[in-house]
């Protein structure tokens, strides 16, 4: 009887373990996670989740693992990977057998320098443990400093404020959402959290930051210093790495990949945060991704590439953000674009549509109230992943439904 | 109308292929036009987070939710997949007049 192994029981793990019985596997599957609880959505930690929702929200409900007969270890920590003799070593001295493996190993939170590990009032934001850490100090008269003006800080920030802590969000460069996000996209975020009262400090520098009669206390290289009771750092994350580095497996901005997910070890496969991988859709340019959607694709794809599909990754990239009442939504990557068209939806809803030199899309994001661009992000995001060149007229025309670019 | 019939639009008021949300007595719902002018209901949220249908993508007898891409197809409720895993209701649909009534 073969045994599959997935490293990780995070979305992507999870999402492939019960991928190999949907598509017909009926062999031995081991799911191994680090936490203490089942496996749990990521995403509403920083939302809903952080704002009052107490206990995790289950990507399945704890008896299904069960029911589908894969062994679902928490608490479990793989410390050695011997890909010659295809054997995993836990913490707890465990030696589990693989025939094949998946490291769906995510990412864990960047640490600012000098961070200390173990702190009260400095903090990340990675886990449900984190995030139950974080819901008991976002209380009125708080004053709460986020380092980075990322997704993670400004989704804190916005549930900070609805819980009436006080925030401030220092972010080292010149604006908030740099990466991924257009300017007038994260100009119209900032100016919401403006307008909801959070203090957005872009550009700023921090010489140190440290704990002292129980308060945080971030020093800025313009010799202002920032006290609050609580720091959250969202600096971005970690690719966890370790496991497959130590094994000798090939890194290269996480585990490197090929198109079907198989890394450079023999029956071994990574997907989700850890990996990097080619992109085909965009001249094979390699790219890691952190979204929630990229580890559900690809641990849906690694469990048919663990049955021997051999299929490509062929999914465009896709973000999403909520803060407030507004949702921000981006599809594919817009590095690269020389246009760029807007659509505007009403009630200060618009989409900016990014084209290459060629005219082709490569790229939209958009940003409104409620679901207010879901439906043409997604169009869009069919329309990249068919390499259209749309016409830009009918791009901009908001009564042009964009379902009928798809036939085009 | 009689029964348990409630009016909903008029049949013009749906695109072809394309869903609007309905609400009625506190609860929500969504009714779809099919690209051969079917008349179909199910629930409005999905149920993975309670997010409304209407605003989501029909293509092919399926419903797309805007938030998390659960999909269901909208003839029968059925949920075709991760994240979504409980099916929608469905409720009978007819077309008089030019006018949708939904059964609920």
């Amino acid at each position: 009887m073969a045994h599959y192994v997935i490293i990780g029981a995070g979305e992507c793990g999870t999402r492939a373990a019960f991928g190999l019985r949907e598509k017909g596997f009926g062999d031995e599957v081991t799911l191994i996670g680090s936490e203490p609880v089942a496996p749990y959505e990521r995403p509403p930690l920083s939302k809903a989740g952080l704002a009052g929702a107490l206990q995790p929200k289950f990507i399945a409900a704890p008896e299904r693992y069960a029911e589908s007969s894969i062994h679902l270890r928490t608490d479990a920590t793989a410390i050695n990977l011997d890909v010659r003799n295809k054997i995993v070593t836990l913490a707890d001295g465990a030696i589990i057998a693989y025939d094949k493996l998946l490291l769906a190993t995510g990412a864990r939170a960047r640490p600012f320098p000098g961070m200390p590990e173990s702190s009260a009032c400095i903090r990340s934001l990675r886990t449900h443990h984190d995030a139950m850490a974080l819901h008991h100090m976002l209380k009125p008269g708080r004053h709460i400093a986020i380092i980075g003006g990322g997704f993670i800080g400004l989704e804190v920030a916005a549930t900070a404020r609805k819980l009436g802590a006080d925030v401030t969000v220092l972010e080292g460069l010149e604006r908030i959402l740099k990466r991924g996000v257009p300017e007038v996209i994260a100009d119209a975020v900032c100016a919401r959290h403006r307008v909801e009262g959070v203090r957005i400090r872009c550009g700023v520098s921090i010489e140190s930051l440290n704990e002292a009669d129980e308060k945080a206390v971030i020093t800025l290289a313009a010799g202002d210093v920032v006290e609050a009771d609580l720091v959250l750092v969202g600096i971005g994350a970690r690719p966890n790495v370790e496991l497959a580095e130590k094994a000798g497996i090939a890194i290269e901005n996480g585990i490197a990949v090929n198109a079907q997910l198989q890394t450079s070890a023999l029956d071994v496969f990574a997907a989700g945060d850890c990996c990097s991988f080619p992109l085909d859709i965009y001249s094979g340019i390699r790219v890691r991704l952190e979204s929630w959607r990229n580890a559900q694709e690809q641990g849906n794809l690694a469990a048919a590439n663990m049955l021997g599909t051999g299929e490509a990754v062929s999914a465009v990239p896709w973000f999403w953000s909520d803060q407030y009442d507004m949702t921000l939504q981006i599809a594919g990557l817009a590095e690269g674009a020389v246009t760029h068209l807007r659509r505007d939806l009403g009630d200060g809803a618009f989409i900016l549509f990014h084209l290459d030199e060629t005219g082709r899309l490569i790229a939209a994001s958009g940003i409104g109230p409620g679901n207010a661009v879901a439906r043409d992000i997604r169009l869009a995001e069919m329309l990249i992943a068919a390499r259209a060149c749309p016409d830009p007229a009918a791009l901009t025309t908001s009564h042009v439904k964009l379902k009928s670019l798809l036939a085009a | 109308m009689s029964g348990n019939w409630i009016e909903v639009c008029a049949t013009g008021d749906i695109d072809e292929e394309d869903v609007m949300r309905f609400d009625h007595h506190g609860k929500t719902f969504a009714v779809y036009r099919s690209p051969d002018d079917e008349f179909f209901a199910t629930d409005g949220l999905c149920t993975h987070e309670h997010i409304h249908l209407a605003d989501g993508l029909v293509m092919d007898e399926i419903i797309e939710c805007p938030k998390h891409n659960g999909r269901f197809n909208y003839k029968t409720g059925e949920a075709k997949g991760a994240p979504v895993c409980v099916n929608l209701n469905t409720y009978p649909v007819k077309v008089e007049g030019g006018t949708v009534f939904i059964s609920i």
